[in-house]
């Protein structure tokens, strides 16, 4: 069962799996002739899908240097360059090389711009739910009793409820809560909270099974003897243990966060058509779906499976290389 | 036993009246429902009349409490939209999703069971490692996309299958079926295909993985040794093996279908459950938006419990509560 | 397993062989439409589409004909009465209800009983009304609370009930959303109409078919008409293509070359009586707490100036609309062709007025649109906040369902908005001038939003509101709006498209400006 997940259910957790003595190593030279660079080496569907994310990744972050148009800036659209086609079609224009949308945005600038929305809404929601989901873990296994109880139910109210369902919720909540002039500011980081609040429980659970196990190891016993503060074997001994799964699962949750935000802003209720990410690119460009406009939802829709493709190959690869069964 | 029943359903119970909090603490500032249900020309005093006449004006407590004894007994009011009982009218809506989760179960076993056996055995082959990559690309494809395609393709260009609604339906006592009529039946396929995209990539991977540990284990390499013919070896021995989890995730993953629907149902306008869930996101039709928070979350729950019950009852050891901790509750 | 999931895959093939083969003989309309209406009852909601449709059921005392023009219908002819105030409808003859039931005097006031009733919604349309009295069982009277002109205009919206059906079931009190009880008349409908209602089932599918016993004699062929809401655009250009839809009355616009351009299906377009506009808030401050530089003439007219409306008209609106100086189309009575200038556009004179009116560079306020609202406002919003932000400023575009934007809209918490105004059902320019252009007070500004008051104009909308000499009253009217646009109190900006789409099935569907499908003039 170690093997599954899906966008709108954490996968089941897993347990199967045995903590290994395995960890991340972090240096360079430690890096490079590890088991795992091997194993990435030798798998060239993961060093092409790393290679193209990487790419993706760069484009999106130096959009600004690169893309021939600032999609947010206002002032910069020009309705008279509205809906051309991309530039090898007909009447293409330069420097639109993939056309432009109804509002006369560069569809290249605003996939650029839009990449970069969606990879930071993803980043920032995984990177989030690890941090509250790798603290509440922790704490709720190494201390046990009510703090536990306390964490862990409110963790099950969290996953009684679909995934989607609770992000939708949020995200639409706090859209018609807030005044419009903040709305703009805060979309992102509502998105993030939306897509995070469901997903920390998954990293818990993880980290509290196997800190439930070390607290007992004689080690650790030990060391509470000789009064070492509990965050420090928390963090140095029993956070390391668990780093191999939720590494994997934060890999693949990467791919999901991507494709949770896409799915909120393509159902209206994510980000706004003023800063686009690539949900929000479709949505608009559906509408135009039988209007003959197809590069408007067509483009956008490409980079969006590519990105969250690329980082599924490489969450499959880093799943097998790091599943000792499958070896 | 006795006592683990007792404490999962209690525990089941607690959860249920905590998502009835979250819906009515979200609902509770969400939107305005009076704006939605006074003429454009009703004057101010009409609105705070009729504010004061739904009890929004009530404290927070008293409101909680009336919605909390009025959702036990099924009770969510009137639809702020439609006008009607919103229990009925989830009612109506209920045949119609459930029959389209259903036929995307179907099709994700139909399909995702044989395609798994495959990649396992013939791990190797060209033709496994393409469909590992087409198990990656359906992961990867988001539905909406899926079935913008879908319509794209098979109904505007190939005018094969309609592009949205349910066709004919019959009604049998209170359930209106699609599945008895040729128009019904076509108007599933394509909804269907688009739903159970992602749920066959998982069946296909699940039934995958647990085959190339079944096909590790020493029983199997008797039977080779044997000279078991290999395909009753695969198709029958191993496969029945990894049946009792696939049929797990089935269940499980049908609370979630429910949910995801959502998403099929905005694309194909499909008269379900989501789409009523959706359009009243617009309208801030608050009582359907509870209903609906509630009774998904508590066919998961109830879907959870049974799991969790089952497998205590399969294996004892998961009774005592700290391995449950560990234990089967996605 | 197997054998069944087997039979099911090759059912579904089946299927697929066999989708929409059933043939009818009846003239059947597939009525494809962007909404649903929300109730079979039109008392329950104060919505023009829902009246609109069940207008196909349900019938009022007068009603306009092809030419919007008022013509009798259940009443066939009226006096107003010495007092001035008491109006005498003298009712058809022979006219019954779907039920059987004869239409009398009694339904006539057991409907006025339940449209003025506290509790109904749609109380606000006949803002005059105080009593009724049946004098015989065809003639009853009904007394206003002044002179009034425009009360034919209201009742044309003003369906009526059957009293036994009503009193039967309990019904004779409006639908109470409050008192959380389901209303009968919302799932069931008794009218006099050319159709009555088969079935419903909200959001799928309504069904009406021919009321074989309608007192006027019927101009349409059509049997039965299966309404059923596709409220996603792009599924419902599929759904005309492919022939599950015969006619839609909303084809978006941008995709009628395509349609037009598709075999079996016939585009009709027209201008919509609905004006685009764009208000302004005239209170202290902005919602930020800024203070408020639109109170200032320059600053509002600077706005307009800054919208470059033929461009806008040219490939927002696709050519379709008609660009609009005046607040009311050319169609409605009080439009004076004098209004309908347009200003040229002209960035350098706004930046020249905004700095005059000493508005800072890069003030920002909050533009409030509607996603579910006008056609294509998401993007002519775009577009104008786009115009704005050339001139210096930096709208905050706010666009949401009209549920979440309505409330900031009266409550204040917005600043500059659109509206879109079609003098619906009264079809003068009294509607736009009470409803929007008075201040707020009473029945009158109900959709002043941004909260402004020209006491020289709200003295000619009630001087026009009861003289019943029409050429005065219409005078007056043209003068109030010519304040409207001196005075730049909204912006028009253009009168919007429309657009229907039918199969070849159908072989006439008469467009109205309204925008209101009549299919009782349709043929197959």
């Amino acid at each position: 069962m170690a093997d599954i997940s899906h966008p709108d259910a954490p996968a089941r957790e897993d347990t199967a799996m045995p903590p290994t003595s395995r960890r991340f190593r972090l240096l360079p030279a430690a890096w490079a002739d590890s088991d795992l660079w091997f194993s990435f080496r030798s798998h060239p569907s993961a060093v092409f899908a790393a290679c193209l994310l990487a790419l993706i990744a760069l484009t999106a972050l130096f959009a600004p240097l690169i893309a021939p148009q600032n999609p947010y800036d206002l002032a910069a659209l020009e309705l008279w360059n509205a809906e051309l086609p991309p530039l090898w079609a007909e009447s293409g224009q330069w420097p639109y090389l993939l056309g432009t949308d109804t509002q006369g945005r560069d569809i290249l600038s605003a996939i650029l711009y839009g990449s970069r929305v969606s990879l930071v809404i993803g980043l920032a929601s995984v990177v989030a739910a690890l941090a509250v989901g790798l603290t509440l873990g922790l704490v709720a296994g190494y201390f046990g009793g009510w703090v536990d109880n306390i964490i862990m139910r409110a963790g099950d109210v969290l996953l009684s409820m679909p995934f989607i369902l609770i992000a939708i919720l949020i995200s639409a909540m706090a859209t018609a809560a807030l005044p419009a002039g903040l709305k703009g500011l805060l979309a992102l980081p509502i998105l993030v909270i939306a897509i995070a609040v469901p997903s920390w429980v998954q990293y818990a659970r993880t980290v509290r099974a196997s800190a439930m196990v070390e607290r007992r190891r004689e080690y650790v016993q030990a060391a509470r003897l000789i009064r070492v503060k509990p965050w420090r074997i928390m963090l140095h001994h029993i956070l390391p243990n668990t780093l191999t799964p939720v590494m994997v699962a934060a890999t693949l949750n990467f791919g999901l966060a991507i494709l949770s935000e896409a799915t909120l802003s393509f159902l209206g209720v994510g980000m706004p058509p003023d800063q686009p990410s690539l949900g929000t690119l479709i949505r608009v460009g559906n509408q135009y779906l039988f209007s003959g406009l197809w590069w408007i939802v067509v483009f956008p829709s490409v980079q969006l499976c590519l990105i969250v493709l690329c980082v599924n190959m490489i969450g499959d690869w880093l799943r097998d290389a790091l599943n000792p069964k499958l070896r | 036993m006795l006592a683990f029943l007792i404490k999962r359903t209690a525990n089941a119970a607690l959860v249920m009246l905590a998502v009835a909090l979250l819906a009515f603490l979200i609902f509770r500032f969400f939107g305005d429902p009076v704006e939605m249900m006074v003429n454009e020309q009703a004057t101010q005093a009409d609105r705070a009349e009729l504010r004061e006449r739904l009890g929004l004006n009530d404290g927070f407590a008293t409101q909680y409490l009336r919605f909390v004894a009025h959702a036990a007994q099924g009770d969510f009011g009137i639809s702020y939209r439609n006008q009607q009982d919103v229990m009925t009218l989830i009612g109506e809506r209920f045949p119609a999703t459930f029959e389209l989760v259903l036929v995307a179960t179907v099709i994700s076993l139909v399909l995702g069971i044989p395609l798994g056996v495959i990649t396992a055995v013939y791990r190797r082959s060209k033709l496994a490692d393409a469909l590992q990559i087409g198990s990656i690309v359906g992961v990867s494809l988001p539905s909406f996309v899926t079935g913008i395609l879908l319509i794209l393709a098979f109904s505007v260009s190939l005018g094969w299958l309609p592009a949205f609604g349910r066709g004919e339906t019959v009604d049998i006592g209170w359930w209106s079926t699609g599945l008895l009529t040729p128009s019904g039946r076509a108007a599933l396929v394509l909804p269907a295909l688009s739903l159970s995209t992602f749920q066959v990539t998982l069946v296909m991977r699940l039934v995958r993985a647990e085959m190339l540990e079944t096909l590790r284990t020493d029983y199997v390499k008797f039977a080779r040794a044997r000279g078991v013919p290999a395909a009753r070896i695969h198709w029958r021995h191993a496969l029945r093996n990894c049946l009792m989890p696939v049929i797990t995730l089935t269940g499980m993953q049908i609370g979630n279908l429910i949910a995801f629907a959502l998403v099929t149902e905005t694309v194909f306008q499909w008269p379900g459950m989501g789409l009523l869930f959706i359009q009243a996101v617009t309208f801030v039709d608050i009582p359907v938006m509870a209903a609906y928070l509630m009774l998904v979350s508590f066919i998961f729950v109830l879907l959870n419990t049974c799991v969790d019950i089952t497998y205590a009852w399969v294996d004892p050891r998961l009774r005592d509560d700290t391995a449950k901790a560990g234990g089967g509750n996605g | 397993m197997t054998p069944k999931n087997l039979a099911l895959a090759s059912a579904l093939a089946l299927a697929t062989m066999l989708g929409g083969a059933a043939a009818q003989a009846e003239n059947v309309l597939k009525w494809g439409a962007n909404r649903d209406i929300g109730s079979l009852d039109p008392y329950s909601y104060g919505d023009s589409f829902t009246i609109n449709v069940l207008n196909h059921v349900y019938e009022g005392l007068v009603r306009y004909n092809r030419e919007l023009k008022i013509e009798p219908a259940l009443a066939t002819s009226w006096e107003i009465l010495e007092d001035g105030v008491t109006w005498r409808f003298h009712l058809r003859e022979g006219v019954t209800f779907h039920n059987g039931n004869p239409f009398t005097a009694d339904d006539v006031l057991a409907s006025l009983a339940r449209v003025s009733d506290p509790a109904s919604p749609l109380k606000g349309n006949l803002p005059a009304y105080v009593s009724a009295e049946v004098v015989d069982p065809l003639t009853i009277d009904i007394t206003l609370n002044g002179t009034y002109p425009l009360l034919l205009n209201d009742l044309t919206n003003i369906h009526i009930f059957d009293k036994e059906w009503l009193v039967e079931h309990g019904a004779e009190k409006p639908t109470d959303i409050g008192a959380g009880v389901e209303g009968y008349a919302t799932y069931n409908a008794n009218g006099t109409g050319p159709f009555m209602v088969e079935s419903r089932q909200p959001d799928a599918k309504t069904v009406f078919v021919k009321n074989p016993g309608w007192w006027d004699t019927p101009q349409h062929n059509i049997d039965r008409i299966e309404f059923t809401p596709v409220t996603s655009a792009a599924t419902r250009v599929a759904a005309l293509l492919s022939g599950e839809i015969d006619f839609t009355n909303d084809a978006p616009v941008q995709d009628l070359p395509r349609l037009e351009a598709a075999p079996g299906v016939n585009v009709l377009e027209g201008v919509d009586l609905r004006t685009v506009m764009i208000g302004f808030p005239f209170r202290e401050t902005l919602a930020s707490g800024a203070p408020n530089p639109f109170s200032d003439i320059r600053a509002r007219e600077a706005l307009y100036d800054a919208i470059d409306l033929e461009l806008i008209h040219a490939r927002v609106m696709r050519g379709k609309s008609r660009v609009a100086g005046a607040t009311v189309a050319p169609q409605i009575p009080g439009y004076a062709p004098e209004l309908d200038s347009v200003p040229a556009y002209d960035p350098e004179k706004a930046r020249a007025l905004l700095a005059e009116a000493g508005v800072p560079e890069g003030l920002e306020f909050q533009f409030n649109c509607v996603s579910d609202g006008l056609v294509n406002e998401e993007q002519f919003c775009q577009a104008i906040a786009a115009m704005w932000a050339r001139i210096g400023l930096k709208p905050q575009l706010d666009v949401a369902p009209r549920a979440v934007q309505t409330p900031k809209r009266t409550n204040g918490q917005t600043d500059i908005y659109t509206l879109g105004w079609a003098t619906l059902p009264m079809l003068d320019a009294y509607s736009p001038l009470l409803q929007i252009f008075h201040t707020k007070e009473g029945n009158a500004g109900v959709f002043n939003w941004g909260g402004w008051s020209f006491p020289e104009l709200d003295a000619l909308i009630d001087a026009a509101g009861s003289e019943l000499d029409t050429e005065k009253r219409l005078a007056m009217e043209t003068e109030a709006l010519a304040i409207v646009k001196r005075e730049f109190i909204m912006l028009p900006l253009h009168q919007q498209p429309m657009a229907w789409a039918t199969t070849d099935a159908v072989k006439q569907m008469p467009l109205f400006p309204d925008n209101k499908p009549r299919l009782w003039y349709a043929q197959m």
